[in-house]
């Protein structure tokens, strides 16, 4: 069953005035897994209710197929939703709540028996049918919710941060097999999380949103590597990505950790952005080297700075020092809201720190200096009035 | 020798489940029966002194006009009132009274609660507004609509064109709406409390599989409420078997069972033949009491099997 849905300046005003979603201007495509991200408040579930039809759209179009359906109610957009409590009906047997939808559409009994039973099959349930929801367990109930959502084969899921009431290892359990499952079924799918290793790990396309605006929308491996700004850089990436103050003259990079010299590649991308001096340098984790670890020529294309480690974690697979470096702390509204989302809004600092991934043969210790290289072609920089990213190659 | 000293205690608790009980734990539950026992005490002595009373004086022949005559004579007053028509002309009135008005305060109490639980603006105001029938005390509304029925003085008896409170159908229709009127918001109040208890999520999800407001309100909402529908019919069928002020107020004459007990034990003095009744009215609604809890497996409030999900 095809099932485009496009979202066209899609826009949520709510009755008391906040604006929730602003011209929200994007196209999900038939099969399509997308994921809505960002910090809480930002207007995911909003988003989502809207296309489910549980929430009114105040300005914009809607359009699933091709048809507009800003005015059509819930059941008659087709649709199946997955909800972040489960919803499942307390005084039905798990057999039951998966019928419900067949038996609403008044769906031949023998037909019901059998799709319950196929999606309690695929979903491992089968043991289970008889049995309230209020006797199962989390992971479970889960699966009961889906279960109901997959049994009509409806033209879209949608998803509210279905995964967040499990515990950790079951999350990454339900995760593999939501991924595979939706893969299976190629069913268009739109899921929110607020969970940026969900948002990695599952979509084709991930959304990031911010204060009702969508900062950037694209697979997950092209956000890492090219966020649009300070917000979507600091938003995806664990551990994220670190920011340092820095100033831009002659090509050069004055920053906390050294001054060296733009690549040709950034120079070209910074020079067509029309760069100020004052920036915001970026560098993720895995950029940076314990420089014993190198050779010379493998140095070239980059700095090196020295520094005392403040904390070592070692992995096994490879080794996180943070450092405390010299200098201001990089200072936007989009770091702040950043921090403020995970809740290190206030954790006193003097200096920034800096987060590095090193390689497991690094003999750093804890308390002492290390010479740490980092890949200058790999650093981004941003512009601190608006956050955007300077060295964006679209 | 800790670990021979501690290992006999777990076999102990598995086989003895009501011992594991520690000392605190045991000084602490003796303290609240203590602290219980003067009310339990007092508890006893009002309702359950009475209680005992009763049955002992409906074994009873006991005329208060024929002091003399007393004696005990075990199960013949019984005899003589499930014998009479006039108990179970009472009785059948009662119920039908019942049935109709507590049928009528479900509907009417579902409708009031389902707006107070929807209204956004000026929800304290209408929740009052509609509590205000069941603050009057029954007397005072008896009479205010016997004033408003009567035949010859009443502002409303021109509406229908037969006596409102003397043809014997209208009569009936006038007390159960008085009844009606009085109690719908009790029950709209408990059916609230049971509406609050069915979480939006359940309805936005049944609204996702298919589901119009009527089958929402029919196939998700009441069934998750049904525990509080139950708790709510029962309280108020017990309330009205026990009907009394209305019926006295609005048309002396007919009785129920309550004005029946009355006219035997407080005008006939009979006190043997009225205790007699109110043991019976006593055993009805433990019976009623009794199908509700037993058929219906309506929850008594306070036991909570909901609470494990
Ligand atoms: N019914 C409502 N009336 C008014 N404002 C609302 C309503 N529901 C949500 N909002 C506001 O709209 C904004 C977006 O809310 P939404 O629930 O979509 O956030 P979210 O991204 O899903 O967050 P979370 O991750 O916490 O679930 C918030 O600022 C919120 O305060
Ligand atoms: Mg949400």
């Amino acid at each position: 069953m095809m099932a485009e849905i496009v979202l066209d300046k899609v826009t949520k005003r709510y009755p008391d005035g906040a604006l929730a979603v602003s011209e929200a201007d994007f196209t999900i495509a038939d099969g399509e897994f997308v994921i809505l991200v960002g910090p809480s408040g930002c207007g995911k579930s909003t988003t989502l209710n809207m296309i489910a039809g549980l929430e009114d759209i105040s300005d914009g179009e809607l359009r699933i197929d091709g048809q507009r359906v800003n005015e059509k109610a819930p059941k008659d957009r087709d649709i199946a939703m997955v909800f972040q409590s489960y919803a499942l009906y307390p005084h039905m047997s798990v057999r039951e709540n998966m019928a419900f939808p067949l038996r609403l559409a008044k769906v031949d009994d023998k037909i019901v028996r059998q799709k319950v039973e196929q999606a309690a099959a695929t979903l491992d349930l089968t043991q289970h049918l008889d049995r309230k929801p209020g006797n199962l367990s989390g992971g479970q109930r889960q699966r009961v919710a889906m279960g109901r959502a997959i049994v009509r084969s409806p033209k879209a899921f949608l998803m509210d941060e279905p995964l967040s009431n499990l515990d950790a290892k079951l999350r990454v359990q339900m995760r593999t097999s939501l991924s595979k499952l939706q893969k299976q079924l190629g069913t268009t799918t739109v899921y929110v999380t607020h969970d940026q290793t969900e948002a990695m790990t599952l979509g084709d396309r991930v959304v990031v949103l911010r204060g009702g605006i969508v900062q950037q929308i694209g697979s997950p491996q092209f956000l890492y590597e090219q966020p649009a700004n300070l917000f979507v850089a600091g938003f995806i990436g664990s551990p994220s990505m670190n920011f340092l103050p820095a100033t831009l003259a002659d090509n050069e990079v004055n920053s906390p950790i050294g001054k060296f010299a733009l690549t040709d590649r950034i120079r070209a991308l910074v020079e067509k952005a029309g760069a100020s001096r004052e920036v915001i340098l970026g560098i993720r984790p895995e950029h940076f080297e314990d420089a014993h670890l190198l050779d010379d020529s493998a140095k070239a294309g980059g700095a090196t700075f020295a520094a005392t480690v403040d904390v070592l974690e070692s992995m096994g697979s490879d080794k996180y020092a943070y450092f405390t470096v010299e200098g201001d702390q990089a200072t936007s509204q989009e770091l702040e809201e950043l921090a403020a989302d995970s809740g290190s809004a206030d954790v006193p600092d003097s200096g920034s720190q800096v987060v590095t991934r090193l390689s497991a043969a690094s003999d750093a210790r804890q308390g002492e200096s290390l010479d740490v290289w980092f890949d200058a072609d790999k650093v981004l920089l941003f512009d601190p009035s608006n956050g955007k990213n300077l060295t964006y190659a679209g | 020798m800790t670990h021979a000293a501690v290992k006999p205690a777990p076999a102990k608790a598995a086989k003895k489940p009501k011992q594991e009980l520690s000392e605190g734990k045991r000084a602490e539950r003796k303290l609240g029966l203590l602290l219980c026992a003067p009310a339990a005490l007092v508890m006893i002595a009002v309702t359950g002194w009475p209680v005992i009373y009763s049955i002992w004086l409906s074994m009873q022949r006991y005329d208060l006009r024929f002091p003399n005559q007393s004696e005990f004579v075990f199960l013949d007053n019984y005899i003589t009132v499930l014998g009479s028509g006039y108990w179970w002309d009472a009785f059948g009135l009662t119920m039908l009274i019942t049935v109709v008005s507590v049928i009528l305060e479900l509907v009417l109490g579902m409708c009031l609660a389902l707006i107070m639980h929807r209204t956004i603006v000026g929800r304290g105001l209408v929740r009052t507004v509609s509590l205000i029938p069941y603050g009057i005390v029954t007397v005072v509304a008896a009479f205010s609509w016997r004033y408003a029925w009567d035949d010859k003085t009443g502002y409303l008896s021109d509406l229908v064109s037969a006596g409102a409170l003397t043809d014997k159908t209208a009569a009936f229709f006038t007390v159960v709406l008085a009844e009606v009127w009085k109690t719908t918001p009790f029950m709209a109040l408990l059916l609230m409390a049971g509406l609050a208890l069915v979480p939006d999520d359940l309805l936005k999800a049944a609204s996702m599989d298919g589901a119009g407001p009527w089958q929402r309100f029919t196939k998700v909402m009441v069934p998750v409420m049904k525990p509080a529908i139950l708790v709510a019919l029962l309280f108020r069928t017990l309330d009205a078997f026990r009907i009394f002020d209305n019926l006295f107020v609005l048309t002396p004459g007919t009785s129920s069972v309550s004005i029946q007990t009355y006219n035997n034990l407080i005008k006939g003095l009979n006190l043997g033949i009225g205790s007699t009744m109110s043991v019976l009215i006593f055993i009805t609604v433990a019976i009623i009491a009794f199908v509700f809890i037993k058929v219906f497996g309506t929850a008594a409030p306070g036991s909570d099997p909901g609470g494990k999900r």
